[in-house]
């Protein structure tokens, strides 16, 4: 067998290469929508926190916000994963690529809020007292003076975490999600060969992978020289 | 205009500041020297509630500061505030820096607050350093433009909080000079120093302050001259 008949045999016999724009299409939807969430999620409870720590008050939505934080960092994503859609969306008709959407933007939230918190915290905190002095309220501090001086410290973890979910999605496979992997999976069980699909997943994660990296560090590098 | 009443600090089990009563009017300059850690900044940082007083009442201008119905935001439009460290924004240019908070606090328009801006820094000779970031200024012109943040929101009281201390000495003279102006033009101020001979030209009024107690307070010519306290003449004798 030569190279040419595996990859005719992996991708175009019988329209095989549409797994794979299948599993393409539905791990860059999860992670993008995954992606959004989480940093919805991350910033709210970054705030919920830093407000908290700041000030002593909010004290039961700061509980229920440490709560979310160790709960998701402490328990393994496949298993949040399928509580999601075994028992909490177990008797509704539901877009399973929704379920993964859900899933991995709670999860990713947890990390993103710690990324997020740690970036304020670096922040001197003569800069809201600064602020503080000025007459401007929490939310005009945050938004106008610290935020814009975070945002260069939190990109590269942000850009890591990203990165973690786009491979993360493969676990969505378990719950019957046709993602990449699943999809490579799906061809390899019709050829009997395993090599060349899981090849070719790998490739495409890496491609996926490295643009994003490749966007965010020049996102980084723009931010650098605006305000330099 | 400014009352403090019986104010007490702790940090944990550390008291910082014992009983301070203090009563400020209208145009004086006063200022609080005494040793480090003696509670001088701790005091400035109470009054403008950048710190929770303990105990104790601060009332501006007849209001209370720790009332529930006090927006403190409100009160710190007219009670700035001048840091050690300057405290400026990094990632905003000079003017950029001068104009956030009456544009964003809805005081003034952007147009207004930056011909204001314009004007304030052409009177102290930092008009083209407008378009600047902060770290392309020298200490010193960074404190000034620090102080004419402040004075954008056309504060009745302003604090300085030890404002030359992270200052080479040939910066210092052109931030206590602008002080002087300011202060001969009848804003009231409260500064926390250490520049003695400054203070000598400058104050209405100085308060000594050790242990987190007002040890002994009133003109600098008396203060200076005739200290009463053992503890002053030692401070005095130690600076000199």
């Amino acid at each position: 067998m030569n190279l040419f008949e595996n990859l005719y045999k992996t991708l175009i016999y019988d329209n095989r290469y549409l797994f794979f724009l299948e599993g393409i299409k539905n791990t860059l939807i999860i992670a993008f929508f995954a992606g959004i969430i989480g940093v919805i999620i991350g910033i709210i409870i970054a705030l919920i926190k830093n407000y908290h720590e700041k000030t002593n008050k909010l004290k039961i939505l700061n509980f229920l916000a440490s709560c979310y934080v160790n709960i998701i960092r402490g328990t393994p994503t496949i298993l949040q994963l399928m509580i999601i859609y075994y028992v909490i969306f177990a008797s509704v008709e539901i877009n399973i690529v929704f379920v993964g959407i859900l899933a991995f933007g709670i999860n990713s939230g947890a990390y993103v809020s710690e990324i997020i918190r740690a970036g304020i915290n670096s922040i001197d905190k003569g800069q809201i007292e600064a602020g503080s002095s000025l007459g401007l309220n929490y939310p005009q501090i945050m938004h106008y003076i610290i935020m814009p001086q975070a945002i260069k410290n939190i990109l590269p973890a942000l850009g890591n975490e990203f990165i973690t979910l786009v491979k993360e999605t493969s676990v969505g496979a378990y719950i019957g999600i046709i993602e990449l992997t699943k999809a490579s999976d799906i061809v390899a069980s019709r050829t009997y060969e395993y090599f060349f699909p899981l090849i070719i997943a790998a490739i495409i994660y890496l491609i996926i992978t490295f643009c994003l990296s490749k966007l965010i560090s020049i996102m980084e590098r723009k931010l650098n020289n605006a305000n330099s | 205009m400014l009352i403090v009443k019986n104010l007490e600090k702790n940090f944990g089990k550390t008291k910082v500041l014992k009983n301070i009563n203090l009563e400020i009017n209208e145009k004086e300059r006063v200022v609080i020297i005494g040793p480090s850690g003696c509670g001088k900044s701790t005091l400035l940082r109470c009054i403008n509630q950048i710190e929770k007083p303990t105990k104790g009442k601060v009332l501006f201008e007849g209001i209370p500061l720790d009332d529930k119905k006090t927006d403190i935001n409100k009160i710190r439009i007219k009670m700035g505030m001048v840091f050690q460290q300057f405290n400026l924004f990094p990632h905003l240019k000079v003017i950029d820096n001068i104009i956030l908070a009456p544009v964003k606090l809805k005081l003034m328009s952007k147009e207004d607050a930056i011909k204001k801006g314009k004007m304030l820094l052409d009177k102290i000779g930092l008009a083209e350093k407008l378009n600047n970031y902060p770290k392309e200024l020298s200490g010193g012109q960074q404190q000034r433009v620090a102080i004419i943040r402040a004075l954008m929101l056309d504060p009745d009281l302003l604090l300085f909080d030890e404002p030359t201390s992270a200052l080479d000495p040939e910066m210092k003279q052109e931030v206590l000079e602008l002080m002087k102006n300011l202060g001969a033009s009848g804003l009231t101020m409260i500064v926390v120093t250490h520049e003695m001979q400054f203070v000598k030209e400058f104050a209405t009024r100085v308060i000594f302050i050790d242990e987190g107690k007002i040890v002994e307070e009133g003109k600098p010519n008396d203060l200076f001259n005739h200290p009463k306290s053992l503890r002053l003449k030692e401070f005095l004798n130690n600076i000199n």
